[in-house]
C-alpha cells in the first residue's frame, strides 16, 4: 500500500513541474513582467525607471528563464522562473505584487471559511442526491420518475447565478429569515453559512440526482440483484440493500476527487455571499490584476487536483478488494 | 460593405453543419431522427434551437452602411473612396430598429406607459413637481427598459448570438485538435501515448476557472476598436480576432478538449483491436488509411455527444464568467452582462425585475432545449449510455 502511494506520488511529479512551467511560461514569457509593471502602476504616464523600480522591488529585476551574465548554477537559478515558480514546488508562495501580503500566510487563514462552506455542501449533497436518486430508481418506469428526471432536467438547465439571486432575494431581503451575506467568526457564522449551503445544494441537485439514479439503475441491471430478486428479496431490500452498497463505488470515487477542493472555495459562491475564503481572495486578485496571488492560485488548484486523483485511486483499492494495488 | 468576424465564421460553420446533420439524416438509416420523431418533447427543443440559431445567424449577417452627412448625401474621401460607418449593424439590428432604437430616459416597467423613475416635470402651467413622466414610446417594451432606457427585449435577444457562440464556437475549435491526438495516441500507443497523455492530464490538472481567468486577463484587453474606416480592412477583422468573444471561445476550449480527447484514446484504442481493422491492416492498408477510413467515422458518435452535451454547460459557464468580470466585454449584449446588472436592480425599491427575468427566460429558452435534444441524440447514437 505504501510503495503504491509512492509510487503514484513520482507520477504526479512531472505533471507538477509541467504545469509550474506552463503557468511560468502564461505569466512571465506572455504577459512580461513589463506589461505586469505598468498594468500595476497604472497604464498611462508610466516612465520606465519606474517600470525598472517596481521590477527590482519584487524581484522581476532578471532574466525569464535563461541568466547569461551568470556562471554554473546561476545560469539557471538567476532567473524570474526559478526564483518566482521553483519555491512554489515547497509551498512557498511568496509575496503579492500589489499590497505585498504574504500568500502563504494569506491562504492559511482563509480556507478554513472556505471549508466552512464547502463541507457542509459535500456532505448534504451527497446524502439529499442519493437519496432522492434512490427514490427515483426505485420508482422507475412510473410517472413520478418522468417527472421527477423531467424536474432535474430543468434544475440543470438554471444558471447558478439564478438560484443564487433567488435565494438572496426571498430567503434573505423578502422573508428576513436569513442575512443575505456576510461572515462571523467561530459559531457566529453559522447564520451565514445557511443561505449560501442551501443555494449551493439546490444548485447540484439536478445533475446530481440523475447521475446517481444511472448508477444505481447500472447496478440494478446485474447479475446478483436478479439472483436476490429470483430468491424472492423485495424490491425496497433489494434495492436499499443489496444495490446502495454496490453504488457507492462509483458515487465514492466520484466524489473523493473533489474533496481536497473543499479548501479551495468557490468563486461565486463566496464573492456572492462575501465569505472571506480562498475563492474570495482570488476574486480579489483578479479585479486587481494581482498576478502573484492568481499564479499560487492556480498552482495549488493544480497540486489539489492531482490529490484528488491520488486519493480516488486509492479509494478504489479501499472499497472494490478486486482491484489490487498494482 | 460586409464585416465577417471571426465568431460569424463559427456561426455560418455551426448552420452549414446543422444543414449537413440534417441532410444526413434524412438519408442514411436516421436513428437520430426516428428518436427525434418519437420525443415531442426533443422535436418541440429542436424547433427552439433552430429558432435561436437563425436569431443567431440573423446576429452576424452584418455590414456597413455608407456614412452620411447631414443632408443625406453619401461622404467621400478625398480620392473618391467610400466612407462608411463605423458601426456594423446586423440583419437582426436592422429588423428590430424599432426596439433598437426606441429608448426611453431610464427603467421602465413592461408594457409601462410611463417612466419607473420619479423625475422633475414641468406642467402646463409653468409649475414643476416631481412625478412619473410619460414615456416616448408607450406600451410597445414587452420586456421593459433597463437603466440607460434601451429595451430589455432587444438586449436579450442580442444575448442569443453570445451564447450559441460560445455553446458551439468552443467545441468547433477544439474538435479537430481532440479528434487528432486522441485518435494517434488510442491508436499508435507507445510513446505517443505517454506523451498526449501527460499534456492533457498536466492542462487538466490546472483549474478551468483559474486558467480561463489567466488567460483572458493576458489576451482578452483588446476590445473592438471604432471609427471610421476604409474598404482596405473589410476582412481585416476575420484574420485579427480582435473580440473577447472568440479569445473566450479559444480558452475555453482549451480547458474542455481534455475531456473529449481522453474519451476518443479510449474509444480509438478500443477500436484498434476490432476484427475489422485487423483485417484492413491484413490488406495492407497503411496507419493512415485505416484511421481514416475506419477509426475516425466510429468515433464520431462520441464527438456529437460531446458537442450537444457540453453545448448547455457552456452557455451557462459563459453567464458565469461574465459575472466574474472575464466574460464577453460590456459592449456585447449577453445574458451574463444582464444578470450582472439586474443583481444590484433587485436591491432597489421598488424592485426592477424584468432585467433578470429577460436574462433567465432567453437562457432558459435555450439551455433546457439543449439539454433535453442532447439526451436525445445521445441516446440514439450511443444506446448503452441510454438512462433506464
Amino acid at each position: 500500500m505504501l510503495s503504491y502511494i509512492i509510487r503514484r506520488l513520482m507520477y504526479a511529479v512531472p505533471i507538477i513541474i509541467g504545469v509550474n512551467v506552463l503557468t511560468a511560461l502564461l505569466f512571465f514569457r506572455v504577459n512580461t513582467p513589463d506589461d505586469m509593471a505598468r498594468k500595476i502602476l497604472g497604464e498611462k504616464f508610466v516612465t520606465p525607471a519606474a517600470v525598472e523600480n517596481w521590477k527590482k522591488d519584487h524581484g522581476y529585476d532578471l532574466p525569464a528563464f535563461i541568466n547569461t551574465d551568470e556562471h554554473g548554477a546561476g545560469i539557471v537559478t538567476q532567473t524570474i522562473f526559478f526564483q518566482k515558480s521553483a519555491p512554489l514546488l515547497w509551498f512557498d508562495f511568496g509575496r503579492s505584487d500589489r499590497n505585498n501580503i504574504d500568500i502563504g500566510r494569506e491562504i492559511r487563514g482563509r480556507m478554513w471559511a472556505s471549508l466552512a462552506i464547502g463541507l457542509p455542501t459535500f456532505i448534504f449533497a451527497i446524502i439529499i442526491n442519493l437519496f432522492l436518486a434512490m427514490i427515483l430508481a426505485y420508482l422507475r418506469g412510473t410517472l413520478l420518475d418522468t417527472w421527477g428526471l423531467f424536474i432535474c432536467v430543468i434544475m440543470m438547465s438554471i444558471s447558478i447565478l439564478f438560484y443564487i439571486i433567488g435565494g438572496q432575494f426571498f430567503l434573505g431581503k423578502a422573508l428576513r429569515l436569513l442575512p443575505i451575506s456576510g461572515y462571523d467568526t467561530g459559531l457566529h457564522s453559522i447564520k451565514f453559512l445557511i443561505l449560501p449551503v442551501i443555494v449551493a445544494l439546490i444548485g447540484s441537485t439536478g445533475a446530481g440526482v440523475r447521475f446517481y439514479r444511472t448508477v444505481f439503475l447500472e447496478e440494478t441491471g446485474r447479475d446478483y440483484i436478479r439472483t436476490a430478486r429470483a430468491k424472492g428479496l423485495g424490491e425496497s431490500r433489494v434495492l436499499f440493500k443489496h444495490a446502495l452498497k454496490n453504488a457507492m463505488i462509483p458515487v465514492l470515487t466520484n466524489v473523493v476527487v473533489s474533496i481536497p477542493f473543499l479548501f479551495y472555495g468557490s468563486l461565486i459562491m463566496e464573492s456572492f455571499f462575501s465569505i472571506p475564503g480562498l475563492g474570495s481572495f482570488t476574486i480579489d486578485a483578479i479585479q486587481a490584476q494581482d498576478f502573484a496571488i492568481v499564479r499560487s492560485m492556480v498552482y495549488l488548484g493544480s497540486i489539489l487536483y492531482i490529490i484528488g486523483l491520488i486519493l480516488t485511486d486509492i479509494s478504489y483499492t479501499l472499497v472494490d478488494p478486486r482491484v489490487v494495488f498494482d | 460593405m460586409p464585416v465577417i468576424l471571426a465568431t460569424d465564421l463559427i456561426v455560418f460553420l455551426v448552420t452549414g453543419g446543422a444543414i449537413f446533420m440534417a441532410y444526413r439524416s434524412t438519408r442514411g438509416n436516421g436513428a437520430v431522427l426516428r428518436e427525434i420523431k418519437q420525443n415531442r418533447l426533443a422535436a418541440v427543443s429542436l424547433v427552439f434551437l433552430c429558432l435561436y440559431l437563425g436569431t443567431a445567424l440573423m446576429d452576424s449577417l452584418r455590414w456597413r452602411d455608407v456614412a452620411v452627412d447631414e443632408n443625406g448625401a453619401a461622404l467621400i474621401t478625398e480620392d473618391g473612396g467610400a466612407v462608411y460607418e463605423s458601426e456594423a449593424l446586423s440583419l437582426l439590428d436592422r429588423a428590430l430598429s424599432g426596439l433598437r432604437t426606441g429608448t426611453e430616459k431610464s427603467y421602465s416597467a413592461p408594457f409601462a406607459s410611463r417612466l419607473f423613475v420619479k423625475e422633475s416635470m414641468e406642467l402646463p402651467d409653468g409649475r414643476v413637481t416631481r412625478g412619473y413622466p410619460p414615456l416616448r414610446y408607450p406600451g410597445t417594451h414587452i420586456l421593459g427598459t433597463d437603466k440607460v432606457g434601451s429595451d430589455v427585449l432587444y438586449t436579450a435577444i442580442k444575448g442569443i448570438r453570445t451564447g450559441i457562440v460560445i455553446g458551439t464556437g468552443t467545441t468547433l475549435i477544439i474538435i479537430p485538435f481532440a479528434i487528432f491526438f486522441g485518435v494517434i495516441a488510442g491508436f499508435f500507443g507507445g510513446f505517443i501515448d505517454d506523451i498526449i497523455q501527460y499534456v492533457y492530464t498536466t492542462l487538466s490538472s490546472i483549474p478551468g476557472v483559474l486558467l480561463i481567468v489567466a488567460f483572458m486577463l493576458l489576451f482578452g484587453g483588446k476590445g473592438f476598436q471604432g471609427g471610421l474606416v476604409s474598404e482596405s480592412d473589410v476582412f481585416l477583422s476575420v484574420f485579427v480576432p480582435n473580440d473577447r468573444l472568440f479569445w473566450l471561445c479559444l480558452i475555453l476550449g482549451i480547458t474542455s478538449w481534455t475531456d473529449l480527447c481522453r474519451l476518443i484514446r479510449g474509444e480509438a484504442m478500443k477500436l484498434r483491436e476490432l476484427e475489422y481493422v485487423n483485417a484492413a491492416r491484413a490488406f495492407g492498408v497503411p496507419g493512415s488509411g485505416i484511421i481514416w477510413r475506419h477509426i475516425v467515422p466510429n468515433l464520431m458518435h462520441i464527438v456529437l455527444i460531446t458537442v450537444v452535451l457540453q453545448f448547455s454547460g457552456l452557455v451557462l459557464a459563459e453567464a458565469v464568467l461574465s459575472y466574474i468580470g472575464i466574460g464577453v466585454g460590456p459592449e456585447m449584449g449577453s445574458w451574463g452582462n444582464m444578470i450582472n446588472t439586474a443583481r444590484l436592480e433587485l436591491s432597489r425599491e421598488p424592485v426592477v425585475w424584468w432585467n433578470l427575468f429577460a436574462s433567465f427566460l432567453f437562457m432558459f429558452g435555450l439551455v433546457l432545449p439543449a439539454n433535453i435534444f442532447g439526451d436525445a441524440v445521445r441516446d440514439a447514437l450511443d444506446p448503452k449510455l441510454r438512462y433506464r
